[in-house]
C-alpha cells in the first residue's frame, strides 16, 4: 500500500489550496473553442442556478488562438448586481481548467435581450419554477396589456401579474389563480 | 462651446439625474408602502444607479483626468452635480414619489428613445440598453398615476396635489440650453422641440386617463440644475450618499 497516512493528513487544507491552482495536467492548449464553450455551459447563473450563463446569453463570444483567450459577456440590465459576480465565476471555471489569464470583455452592444436565452434554457427556468419570457422582445408595447403568462406548475393560463418587479429586476411577480401558486416571471425585454 | 465639451456636460447630466434619482428611491427601502412597491422602487433604483455607472464611465473616458467612475459620482459637490431639479425633490407621500418618477420616467423614455440613433456609437449603446429598462418604469409609474388619480376622492386629491407640487420642476426638463443645442445639432442627442413635443403629449394623454389637470405651459418654471444651481434637498442627499467615501477616502476594502 503506498504511504496511507500522508495522503489523509493533507487532505483537507491542501485540497482547498490545491484547488485554487492550475492543475498539474491540465493542457488548455489542446482545448478547441467548442471546449471552451462546453465548459462555460457549467457556469451557473447565481441567482437562477437552474440554467448557465451560455443558455441566458450572458456569453456572446469565445475568442481562442491557442494561446490568447478572452470571453465576451453582456450584462442582463445596466445594473444587474450578479454581473461582476459572474464574470468571476467564469475566470474561476477557466483558470481551473488550466488558462491562466482569461480576459472577461464586458460588451454592451447589441443589448442583451431574452430572445437570446436557449430553448432549453427555458424550459429549465421553467422546471425551476420561473414562467420563461413569452413571445418577442421585438413586439412589446409600450403600454399594452400584459402578456397571458402561464403557471410553471400547473401549466393554467389563468394567471395575474402581481407586481410589475420580483426578486431581482429581470423578474416579474405572479399568481396562479388555478393552483394558487406564487411564481417568478422572467420579463421580456 | 465645442462638440467635445458638450458632450462631457451632457454625460454627465445623465449620469447624475439617474444617480440622484435612484438615490432618493433608496431613501425608501425599508418603509416603502407595500412589499411589491418596495421590490419594484428598489428595482427602477437599481436599474438608474447602472446607468448612471454606464455614463459616467464613459464620461470619466473623456474628462480624462485620472477620476474614474466612483469618484465622479461620490467625490463632487453640489454645484457640480448638473441633475434635473426633479430628480432631488423628496420623496414626501406616494402621489408625489409617482408623479416625480411619472414626469421623470416620460422625459427619460423619449430621451433615450432618440439616443439609440446617436451619431455617437458608445451614447446609443448605452441608451439601447437603459430604453429597456425605462420603458418598464414609464408602464409602471404611468398606471399608478392613472390609479392614484382616477381613484377615490382622497386619491384623486393628493394626486393632484402631486401634480401641482412638482409641475415647477417639469419646464427644466424640455427646456433646452446650449449643451442641448450643440448635441442635437451634431446628432449626438435628441432634437429639443421633438423631445418636448413627445414629453407633452404623452404627459397630457396620461394626465388626462387619470381625471388630473396639468400646470400651465407658460407657468413659472425652476431651472439651474443642469447648470449646478440645485434646490437646497441636493446637498443633504450628497451628504449621505457620499459620507463613507469622504471620510476613508480610497478605500478598497468596507
Amino acid at each position: 500500500m503506498p504511504q496511507h497516512g500522508d495522503s489523509d493528513s493533507r487532505s483537507a487544507v491542501d485540497i482547498l489550496i490545491a484547488s485554487d491552482r492550475v492543475p498539474a495536467n491540465a493542457r488548455p492548449d489542446l482545448l478547441t473553442e467548442d471546449d471552451i464553450w462546453a465548459l462555460l455551459e457549467e457556469v451557473k447563473d447565481p441567482e437562477v442556478p437552474a440554467v448557465s450563463v451560455v443558455e441566458l446569453g450572458i456569453v456572446r463570444a469565445v475568442h481562442w488562438d491557442g494561446k490568447e483567450l478572452s470571453i465576451d459577456v453582456t450584462p442582463t440590465y445596466s445594473g444587474c448586481p450578479a454581473t461582476e459576480l459572474i464574470e468571476e465565476l467564469i475566470a474561476e471555471a477557466l483558470r481551473a481548467a488550466g488558462f491562466r489569464h482569461p480576459k472577461i470583455k464586458q460588451v454592451l452592444t447589441p443589448a442583451w435581450t431574452t430572445d437570446w436565452i436557449t430553448d432549453e434554457g427555458k424550459e429549465k427556468l421553467r422546471a425551476f419554477g420561473i414562467a420563461p419570457p413569452e413571445g418577442s422582445s421585438s413586439k412589446m408595447s409600450l403600454l399594452g396589456e400584459p402578456e397571458i403568462i402561464a403557471c410553471p406548475h400547473c401549466g393554467s393560463k389563468d394567471t395575474e401579474r402581481v407586481s410589475e418587479f420580483g426578486s431581482t429586476a429581470c423578474k416579474a411577480l405572479y399568481r396562479c389563480k388555478e393552483c394558487l401558486e406564487p411564481f417568478d416571471y422572467f420579463k421580456c425585454i | 462651446m465645442t462638440q467635445a465639451e458638450a458632450l462631457k456636460e451632457y454625460l454627465l447630466r445623465l449620469a447624475d439625474s439617474d444617480m440622484i434619482l435612484g438615490q432618493r428611491l433608496c431613501e425608501l427601502c425599508g418603509k416603502a408602502p407595500a412589499l411589491e412597491e418596495e421590490m419594484a422602487l428598489m428595482n427602477v433604483a437599481l436599474d438608474l444607479v447602472g446607468q448612471a455607472r454606464n455614463w459616467y464611465e464613459y464620461a470619466a473616458e473623456l474628462i480624462d483626468d485620472g477620476r474614474d467612475a466612483d469618484k465622479l459620482a461620490f467625490r463632487r459637490d453640489a454645484h457640480d452635480y448638473r441633475n434635473l431639479l426633479l430628480t432631488e425633490q423628496p420623496n414626501e407621500d406616494y402621489a408625489v414619489t409617482m408623479g416625480r418618477q411619472f414626469f421623470f420616467d416620460v422625459w427619460h423614455y423619449f430621451t433615450l428613445k432618440s439616443l439609440t440613433e446617436s451619431s455617437d456609437e458608445r451614447v446609443a449603446g448605452i441608451a439601447a440598453k437603459a430604453l429597456k429598462e425605462a420603458t418598464y418604469h414609464l408602464r409602471r409609474s404611468s398606471e399608478w398615476v392613472k390609479r392614484l388619480g382616477d381613484g377615490t376622492e382622497e386619491s384623486h386629491r393628493r394626486m393632484q396635489e402631486a401634480v401641482d407640487i412638482l409641475w415647477r420642476f417639469t419646464g427644466e426638463l424640455i427646456t433646452p440650453d446650449d449643451t442641448d443645442r450643440v448635441m442635437a445639432e451634431a446628432g449626438v442627442g435628441p432634437d429639443p422641440d421633438q423631445l418636448a413635443k413627445d414629453w407633452r403629449g404623452m404627459v397630457n394623454e396620461v394626465l388626462t386617463q387619470a381625471t388630473l389637470t396639468p400646470g400651465a405651459e407658460d407657468a413659472w418654471m425652476y431651472m439651474g440644475g443642469k447648470h449646478g444651481e440645485h434646490t437646497e434637498h441636493l446637498g443633504f442627499i450628497l451628504a449621505e450618499m457620499q459620507f463613507l467615501q469622504r471620510a476613508y477616502p480610497d478605500a478598497t476594502t468596507w
